[in-house]
């Protein structure tokens, strides 16, 4: 069974018609990008799939089960992770405190008020920061972090939900292109490994072709392509999309 | 009938007294962020200086209403050089220390007004050619009644063609829209604050000048306006003008007819219908919910470690004077002793909500009275033994804890602020006029501890205690994964729901329990004084409590402590020392806030950090 099952969502602000009826699935362990030029409606798609935006229309659906319009805290406990094109961390917290955040949601024992914090899944917060080579900085404050650090503990931070299905909103945006490749390649093989479905919007063209197993893509709302690397490289509509074809239409 | 339209008419009267303060304070608001508590003094100044220039200047009208305008006028500049002075400096700083500043700014204009004009009240002339009234279906109306109704619609008019019909006017509405946007555009905010400031105090000024003839001149007049005007304000949307004039006739005719039909509820009743407002409307009648934060809002709060070495040091040398020193104390120094602990707890409950929650109240002296209130009543009614008394003060706070908490965190920022400043005037009201249940004004009195406990030093040692315990438990929750949960919805709220958090629950759960904490406070409060007094949910504890943790700074629990100390020390001392004890506090505060931003324990952290070159 597909991991996440996305069925003709739609979502317009005002008159404008953001997100105009997009299907599309993500099977366990598959690296599905989401790509498309600005203002082509990725965010917006996405935002609809872990419960920030509740869709005009359409269905969302995870190993089968209706998730359309939970609130996002629900979403994650039913076993999503998120980050965002703008991480967002706890900034008075240290890169471990934050995974243990998650790490404890995760597990429930959030609400505990007695045992501190730092005597809490320690180890295994530090296992992940370990995995994703941001162990040296487990002690330093999340409001200090270089932004690429920071796009690393969010990765962490949605690992630590054992999710079925990753969301990655521009996971390498802020980075430099050394690094770009190397956190795909490490998110790639965590998902394969662990079965994890991961959907991601990029505009790093190298790092969407040489890490995606499929490719979406959107353009005004609507999906124009869907297909393996090659594929969608060669299809002229995307390339119109992305090159314009100034030749044949004379521009618009 | 005929007196229904009369008490219409009045209710007008002061509705277009109250919009012109509310519209000062509305308009500094939407453009400089600050939640201006001074407002309320320049109110007062602007009376009390009219009085003087009406008084000194020759009989007549170009006497009276030059002294008026010369007096708003004069307050304007007063508000301007406090601006340049003062609040230029701290436009940067957090929401409430502002508020802290523009706090000391009310406690040295009292004192200075004591000085300058006396206790007594100063009552003034009545208006040249509006002395006499007007017959409205065959009864009296006062004219200069009728002249206020009058002033209030010109005024708006005058100010919405300001506004819309200069360029001035184009710039403040910018800045109120979206003031780093004005910034960037090349305006000089400095003179635009300055001068919005100017315009808002001059408006101030002319509220009270005007009061003049209907009222006498008072050293209340400040903190009993600067509360209605920003329950006007709140009520129509911070910094709206259309909703401040809409709010004004609200809570003006409310005021009037109140009185005839619910003459029980009076005090109660405006505050009711704004956290009616609220509920349904979270950012007020006419408001605008703010855009999108800024990303430089403030710095991150900083991480929150294992105690330094030194300041356990620094601890365990505290406690082992708390309990040491009191074998040699007196009876004097035992209750003061006594007082300081029971403080400590209230200001550290209050810093679970501001600190960690990243909430801010107002009305945090409810629960504290609710406490009192819970015990008192349990001794009185019931007859209940002192522990029984002890056990009902956190069960009573903590219940209405959780009723007034699910409203108020629903909100954001000053809008929830003020909906606890309502909740705790309701609580502070019905003290104060059940008087069958409460006693009223004159309290509960004699709520002794039990003969067990009866001695001082006994009593001491149990506050100590009790609270000392409290206090602990509140640094072992906040170190725990629920206050670990409660500081992440502040850091992030996007993060936090993204990670599972619910942060309505994680916020109203931690103000259930910071009531609980301030009722046992207030419980233990009740029984060191022997009785329970209205004045124990009023304002001014709530303002103490307060200034007590932004003093120490918020960002650890050490702050509320050393601040608790602080505070309680100072004022016990100043007021034995001299009568001008306002003026010296308030004094102390501005430098604070000027020198100090991040509270005392926040600046010890700073140098201490420095220190040791890590910082």
């Amino acid at each position: 069974m597909a991991t996440l099952e996305v069925e003709a969502l739609r979502k317009s602000f005002g008159g404008v018609q953001a997100v105009r009826g997009v299907s599309f699935a993500v099977q366990p362990g598959e690296m599905l990008a989401l790509i498309g030029p600005n203002g082509a409606g990725k965010s917006t798609c996405f935002n609809m799939l872990n419960g920030q935006l509740r869709p005009d229309a359409g269905r969302v659906r995870l190993l089968g089960q209706d998730i359309t319009g939970l609130a996002p805290r629900r979403v994650w406990r039913l076993g999503v992770g998120r980050t965002f094109q703008i991480t967002a961390t706890f900034g008075s917290m240290t890169v471990l405190e934050n995974v243990q955040m998650a790490l404890l949601s995760h597990h429930r024992r959030l609400g505990q008020l007695w045992t501190p914090v730092s005597r809490m899944d320690r180890a295994p917060a530090e296992a992940l920061l370990a995995r994703l080579g941001m162990a040296a900085q487990a002690s330093r404050p999340c409001g200090i972090l270089a932004y690429g650090d920071l796009k690393r503990v969010e990765l962490a931070i949605a690992l630590a939900n054992e999710p079925k299905l990753l969301l990655m909103d521009e996971p390498t945006a802020g980075m430099a292109p050394q690094e770009r490749v190397g956190l795909m390649a490490l998110t790639a093989g965590i998902a394969r490994e662990r079965g994890i479905a991961v959907l991601f919007t990029e505009h790093d063209m190298d790092v969407v072709f040489s890490h995606a197993d499929r490719i979406l893509v959107l353009d005004r709302g609507a999906l124009i392509a869907e297909g393996a690397p090659a594929a969608v490289r060669a299809d002229p509509r995307v390339r119109e999309v992305y090159l314009g074809s100034g030749a044949t239409q004379g521009g618009h | 009938m005929e007196n229904l339209v009369l008490q219409a008419l009045s209710g007008l009267a002061s509705a277009s007294s109250l919009f012109l303060v509310a519209a000062g304070l509305t308009v500094i608001f939407g453009v400089s962020r600050i939640v201006n508590f001074a407002h309320g003094s320049f109110y007062m100044l602007g009376a009390y200086l009219a009085w003087t220039l009406v008084t000194t200047l020759p009989r007549g009208h170009l006497g009276f209403w030059g002294g008026v305008v010369a007096a708003a006028l004069a307050t304007g500049l007063i508000g301007l050089v406090v601006e340049v002075l003062l609040l230029r400096r701290i436009y940067r700083a957090p929401e409430l220390f502002q508020l802290l500043a523009t706090f000391g700014v009310v406690l040295i204009v009292q004192d200075l007004a004591l000085l300058t004009w006396g206790a007594q009240d100063l009552l003034g002339p009545r208006a040249p050619g509006l002395r006499g009234g007007t017959e409205i279906l065959g009864l009296r109306f006062p004219d200069y009644e009728l002249f206020l109704i009058v002033v209030g619609p010109v005024v708006l008019g005058l100010l919405l063609l300001l506004f819309h019909r200069t360029r001035w006017g184009t710039l403040v509405r910018a800045a109120t829209l979206d003031r780093e946007m004005v910034g960037a555009l090349g305006v000089n905010q400095r003179m635009l604050f300055t001068s919005v400031f100017f315009l808002g105090s001059v408006l101030a000024g002319l509220g009270g000048a005007l009061q003049l003839p209907r009222e006498s001149v008072n050293l209340h007049m400040d903190l009993s306006i600067i509360t209605e005007a920003f329950v006007v304000v709140v009520v129509g949307g911070l910094g709206s003008l259309g909703g401040a004039a809409l709010a004004a006739l609200l809570i003006g005719e409310l005021h009037a007819f109140g009185i005839l039909v619910l003459p029980k509820i009076t005090l109660v009743l405006v505050f009711l219908v704004m956290a009616l407002v609220l509920v349904v409307r979270p950012h007020g009648l006419l408001g605008k919910a703010p855009g999108p934060a800024h990303g430089g809002a403030g710095s991150a709060e900083p991480v929150i470690g294992p105690a330094p070495r030194p300041l356990l040091w620094l601890g365990a040398a505290a406690l082992a004077t708390a309990v040491l020193l009191p074998l040699l104390a007196g009876d004097y120094a035992l209750s003061v002793l006594t007082e300081f602990a029971i403080f400590v707890l209230f200001a550290a409950s209050l810093h679970l909500i501001m600190g960690p929650g990243g909430m801010a109240s107002f009305g945090h002296a409810a629960y504290f009275g609710l406490g009192a209130y819970g015990a008192a009543l349990a001794a009185k009614w019931l007859a209940a033994p002192m522990l029984l008394g002890l056990a009902a003060a956190p069960f009573a706070a903590g219940l209405f804890g959780l009723l007034f908490g699910w409203f108020c965190v629903r909100l954001s920022g000053v809008y929830s602020a003020m909906l606890t400043l309502a909740f705790a005037q309701i609580a502070w009201s019905v003290a104060f006029q059940w008087v069958e249940v409460t006693g009223g004004d004159n309290g509960i009195l004699g709520v002794w501890p039990d003969s067990w406990a009866a001695p001082k030093l006994v009593y001491y040692y149990l506050t100590l205690a009790l609270c000392l315990g409290a206090t602990l438990l509140l640094r072992r929750v906040i170190h725990a994964p629920f206050g670990f949960a409660l500081r992440a919805q502040r850091d992030s709220a996007l993060r936090a729901e993204a990670i599972g958090i619910d942060a309505f629950r994680t916020r109203w759960l931690a103000f259930a329990l910071a009531a609980v904490m301030a009722g046992i406070a207030g419980g233990l409060f009740a029984y060191a004084k022997g009785s329970v007094f209205p004045t124990f949910l009023g304002i001014p504890r709530s303002v103490d409590a307060l200034l007590m943790v932004l003093l120490g700074g918020v960002q650890t629990l050490s702050g509320p402590i050393i601040g608790a100390l602080a505070y309680t020390g100072l004022q016990e001392q100043l007021v034995r020392l001299t009568d001008l004890w306002r003026l010296i506090l308030g004094g102390i505060i501005v430098a604070l806030v000027l020198f100090f931003p991040q509270g005392l324990a926040g600046a010890a952290r700073a140098r201490w950090e420095a220190s040791r070159g890590d910082a």
